[in-house]
């Protein structure tokens, strides 16, 4: 699906052909980024490489950049400086790299931001018919295979409305993946939920990162972080303060910053 | 897939925290700011200058008119009918009493200066959200100085010589009649509110048809019925003052739209405020007034100050059944032959303009600044 | 016995005064009883004062001679016509100032509320300061300032102003050059009729293919292609001709074309200007009350700026934008009532003006007028509850 998006535009496949001949594995990568919100140096330095099907876990106290950082992998934000590189492809503020980006990376977002006026069906077809291009058939039959596997098939011609929050971020989960795409990003998607609707959503969450799903959470769920993540993150003021395999990172925190931050989580 | 080979590398914990850097001027500064407000895209740019372009044009004859060629200081109209000249502010000038106290005695004018300063003295501390004492300054604004100002302007009494409402005008009476519509629209407009939230059917329905009738016509029908009516309606023999007239339609037609203003901050407060009443034992008029209404009246301060601007620009309407309020005294005196001239009117009906303007924007700027404050107040 | 019975049983006894049920049915009788009182002290007050002046009452003066003239009319009017005739032109005078009034306020409007938004500080500003300027002036201040200081002293007739087309301005008023197609035209006509049919047509084509493989028509295209193209062909190929009557001097007036008097013009403009303001503020509004994440969840799905405003921004905004467009559009019909005051011959200004000046019948007069508001209010309303229904059942 991805190569024939890509053959439209030659220059982006040319230097994506270049790139996968190196780098095959790499999903992500970020070279010494910084952004500014005016006058705020918001995040300084960024430097991270994800690897395909890895799942990378974000955490950080509010305000430390989190969500400003994986906004800045599908270009919901611009950075100033350094390089943001998504599957080969560098962004910049050309809009066809961005389109292209953008078709092959999901996002779920804390607040659902279900399309109100839609049923569940149609916000989940919306985007494969007028972006893919996909018959409507085809996109139907996609999003009734998502819906059924985020459980909720039986809810297709509902509107948002009538759903639950844990109804409504799974149908979220399920419009991102009739895209098709190659990389997950997840920004708080339990902390608006009640207890027991985290749980289902997080169900779902494993079952993408058990099907090889690339996935960059923002997440203090560290039961979540310890079951799936390959690596977990701990940001600060901007900056990566520390990252780590999962126990390690738990188990022994280094910095005195990410100790504090464990200790206040993990009561 | 190597992940465990990753894993390796990635262990990363940071020696020293990152200073805040200094944002590139592609971010901030001026010319950060010209290229992302006015030259974003190649479209922005063109609108950009077609904007300039359109200020350019309009701005330096304005500017001309309005004060460069403009005539402040004239004995009559022959300075305003030279070629080129401007405004003619000397004609404003020169007839500024009539502006502002109509045909009220010259000897006089002093009661309506009195009136003035005494309105200010309460109602600056009334708007002002700190000062204490809001429901004896409420009191003495909304019971106390309509009837003072009466006194004061009618006079017959307290050895005030009388001076008769159809002597009064200009901007004087603008501001009674738009006193008057507040002073009696929000009472009214509460009474309505609450009977059309009653439970009680032929109460509600009265209020629901009074309500609905006004806001469905026009003002100006409405004061015509007032003016034409009204003297139907009083016992053979007696005479309707044809203020008074107007003054009573201008109070009706506000007070409906007020009463929808009140409902809608009775219909968004918590269904809960009305059980804890309930649940205090109160009665309905206690509760109505130390629980309910306090609150109501707060969330819809901006919706009530917006409709006394409609209110406020709806005076001038008293214009066409014949009262000398502002826009009158202006229409009149545009026809006044020792200024003939031909900015005349348009001087005239300019300073009319800002002088409404002046009082309804402030108005507004009210309103946003106690929205601000209900918004954060919700907050904390 | 029974009394001690019903003790009894009755739950522990509040004192009849203290019964809410009675103590509503008490106040409702007062305040019935005091409105009857009220009514009919009006009533008797206005028989004698009728009474006195010799008046009758009746709407049978509907059917008398008018005996005025009106200089601006949609039907055939004479000072011969009958009053109800008088209404009429008063009534669709209202109805014409208003729906053009609307059509061009709508346009303003939406420029304006999305000026105001625009990420161009100038173009924001500019259309900021209109909208504040605007809405706080008196509507009358701005129609008496179009009529007296604007029109009323332009040029006079010999001096008119000339504009492109055959567009003459002075004191008189606004003249417009009147189109006389030939019959021939008619073919034109219905080509383009034709052109509309076959556009939506494509339309309904186009969408269908769009669900069944993918594929995507340029529609809007289409659309100016076949409107464009099918009846100038058919323009060129029937040698059909519009012929214009152009405006002329003929002695000391313009006669033929179009003819919009002053009244009607400033009316127009006033009324446009204004409303223009109010629902560019109820536009901004309603594209504000779209939640900034929706913008962002069309994003990061991959939808252009023109699909994400017409898929998802557009439909949720114009449902806050409808209802409170709607009273914006009562609103102007209401205030076309001040063209009273510059002589434009509305129903107002015809019917509780000059009517009820002649007749006297200001009991009946009056009733009608407010009769013809209340009725084009409660369609609004109509209309408004319907829409708001249909919105909240779509949305749950
Ligand atoms: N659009 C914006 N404009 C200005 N400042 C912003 C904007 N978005 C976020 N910020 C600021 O940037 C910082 C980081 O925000 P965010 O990335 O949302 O943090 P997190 O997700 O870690 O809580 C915060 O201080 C926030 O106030
Ligand atoms: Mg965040």
């Amino acid at each position: 699906m991805a190569t024939d998006t890509i053959t439209a535009d030659d220059d982006l496949a040319v230097e994506r052909t270049k790139l996968t001949v190196s780098e095959t594995d790499v999903a992500v990568e970020i070279v010494d980024m910084h952004k500014w919100f005016g006058d705020f140096n918001v995040l300084r330095d960024i430097n991270l490489k994800v690897m395909r099907g890895e799942r990378i876990v974000i955490a950080g106290p509010s305000g430390s950049g989190k969500s400003t950082l994986i906004r800045c992998v599908n270009r919901l934000e611009e950075h100033q400086r350094g390089k943001v590189i998504v599957d080969g492809v560098e962004l910049t503020s050309d809009l066809k790299r961005i389109d292209v980006v953008r078709r092959e990376v999901g996002m779920v977002f804390q607040h659902f931001n279900l399309f109100p006026h839609l049923t569940i069906l149609e916000n989940c077809t919306l985007a494969p018919i007028w972006v893919r291009g996909l018959p409507k058939v085809e996109a139907e039959k996609v999003a009734m295979h998502y819906l059924e596997r985020v459980k909720i098939p039986e809810q297709a011609n509902k509107y948002p409305g009538q759903l639950s929050g844990g109804q409504q971020q799974r149908v979220a989960i399920a419009r991102s993946l009739c895209m098709n795409p190659k990389i997950m990003l997840f920004d708080e998607p339990t902390s608006a939920l009640d207890p027991e609707m985290i749980k289902e959503v997080l169900e779902v969450m494993v079952g993408l990162a058990e099907d090889g799903m690339t996935m960059l959470v923002v997440t203090h769920e560290m039961g979540f972080a310890r079951q799936v993540a390959n690596r977990v993150m701990f940001m600060d003021e901007g900056q990566i303060i520390e990252q780590n395999e999962p126990e390690e990172f738990f188990s022994n925190p280094k910095h005195e910053r990410t100790k504090h931050f464990l200790s206040q989580i993990l009561h | 897939m190597s992940t465990t080979n990753a894993t390796k590398e990635i262990s990363f914990v940071r020696e020293e925290m990152l200073p805040e850097m200094p944002a590139p001027s592609s971010v901030v500064g001026p010319v950060a700011w010209i290229r992302s407000s006015l030259f974003s895209s190649p479209g922005n740019s063109i609108l950009t200058i077609a904007s300039a372009l359109l200020l350019l044009w309009i701005m330096p004859p304005l500017y001309n008119f309005l004060i460069g060629n403009a005539v402040f200081i004239a004995e009559d109209g022959a300075a305003c009918r030279v070629e080129g000249a401007g405004a003619c502010w000397a004609f404003i000038w020169s007839r500024m009493d009539f502006f502002i106290y109509g045909f009220f005695p010259a000897e006089e004018q002093w009661r309506v200066n009195i009136a003035f300063a005494l309105g200010l003295v309460l109602i600056v501390p009334l708007m002002w959200p700190e000062l204490p004492f809001k429901v004896v300054n409420a009191l003495a604004f909304f019971v106390g100085y309509p009837i003072i100002v009466f006194i004061l302007l009618s006079g017959g009494m307290f050895g005030l010589t009388e001076v008769p409402t159809v002597n009064w005008g200009g901007l004087t009476v603008t501001l009674i009649i738009g006193l008057v519509g507040i002073v009696t629209s929000l009472p009214l407009g509460i009474v309505l509110a609450l009977g059309r939230q009653s439970k009680m059917p032929v109460i509600k329905s009265v209020c629901v048809m009074f309500i609905e009738l006004w806001r469905a016509v026009p003002l100006i029908t409405v004061l015509f019925m007032a003016s034409v009516m009204l003297p139907l309606f009083v016992p053979v023999g007696v005479s309707v003052d044809k203020l008074l007239r107007a003054l009573v339609g201008v109070s009706l037609f506000s007070a409906a739209y007020m009463a929808e203003v009140v409902r809608g901050g009775l219909q968004a407060l918590p269904r809960g405020q009305y059980e804890a009443a309930g649940a205090l034992g109160l009665n309905y008029w206690k509760s109505m007034s130390f629980i309910i209404l306090p609150q109501a009246l707060k969330h819809v301060i901006p919706g009530i100050v917006n409709s006394f601007i409609a209110l406020f620009k709806d005076t001038s309407l008293v214009s066409i059944v014949g009262i000398f309020d502002l826009l009158n005294t202006v229409q009149a005196s545009n026809s006044d032959l020792n200024w003939a001239s031909e900015q005349q009117a348009v001087t005239g009906y300019i300073f009319a303009a800002a002088v409404f303007w002046v009082f309804c924007f402030s108005m507004s700027r009210y309103s946003i600044y106690m929205e601000h404050r209900l918004h954060t107040g919700h907050k904390r | 016995m029974a009394d001690i019975e019903a003790r009894q049983k009755s739950p522990p006894k509040t004192s009849f005064w203290n019964d809410p049920k009675i103590r509503g049915l008490f106040y409702q009788f007062v305040v019935m009883g005091a409105l009857a009182a009220f009514a009919i002290f009006i009533a008797l007050n206005t028989a004698a004062n009728l009474a006195r002046q010799g008046k009758t009452t009746g709407f049978e003066f509907f059917f008398s001679t008018a005996g005025f003239d009106i200089f601006f009319t949609l039907i055939p009017y004479s000072r011969a016509s009958f009053y109800w005739e008088a209404f009429l032109v008063g009534l669709l005078n209202t109805l014409l100032v208003s729906a053009i009034g609307i059509v061009i306020a709508t346009f303003l409007g939406f420029f304006l509320g999305i000026a105001r938004l625009s990420p161009n500080w100038i173009v924001a500003r500019i259309a900021t300061v209109y909208v504040e300027i605007i809405r706080n002036i008196p509507l009358l201040l701005q129609l008496f300032f179009w009529y007296f200081a604007v029109l009323k002293t332009l040029p006079g007739v010999r001096q008119s102003l000339e504009f492109a087309g055959g567009t003459i301005l002075n004191q008189r008023g606004l003249y417009l050059a009147r189109p006389l197609p030939d019959d021939n035209f008619t073919f034109v006509i219905w080509a383009f009729l034709i052109a509309i049919v076959a556009w939506l047509v494509v339309k309904a084509w186009a969408k269908r293919r769009l669900e069944s493989t993918g594929k995507r028509f340029p529609v809007a295209w289409t659309f100016l292609v076949l409107v464009v193209f099918l009846p100038a062909i058919t323009w060129l190929t029937t040698g059909a001709n519009v012929a214009f009557e152009y405006p002329e001097l003929s002695g000391f007036n313009f006669v033929g074309g179009i003819e919009l008097p002053p009244e009607f013009v400033a009316l127009l403009l006033g009324l446009s200007l204004y409303t223009a303001a109010f629902i560019g503020e109820t536009v901004r509004a309603g594209i504000l009350a779209v939640d900034h994440g929706q913008t962002e969840a069309a994003q990061s799905l991959g939808f252009r700026d023109g699909d994400r405003l017409r898929l998802v921004v557009i439909p949720q905004a114009m449902r806050v934008i409808v209802p409170p467009l709607t009273s914006q559009y009562l609103n102007l019909t209401k205030n076309s009532s001040l063209a009273a005051a510059i002589g434009y011959p509305e129903l107002v200004s015809v019917f509780l003006g000059t009517t009820l000046n002649q007749t006297g019948r200001a009991i009946e007069v009056v009733f009608i007028t407010m009769l013809v508001y209340l009725t084009l209010s409660l369609v609004t309303s109509v209309f408004m509850n319907w829409y708001n229904a249909r919105v909240a059942l779509v949305e749950r």
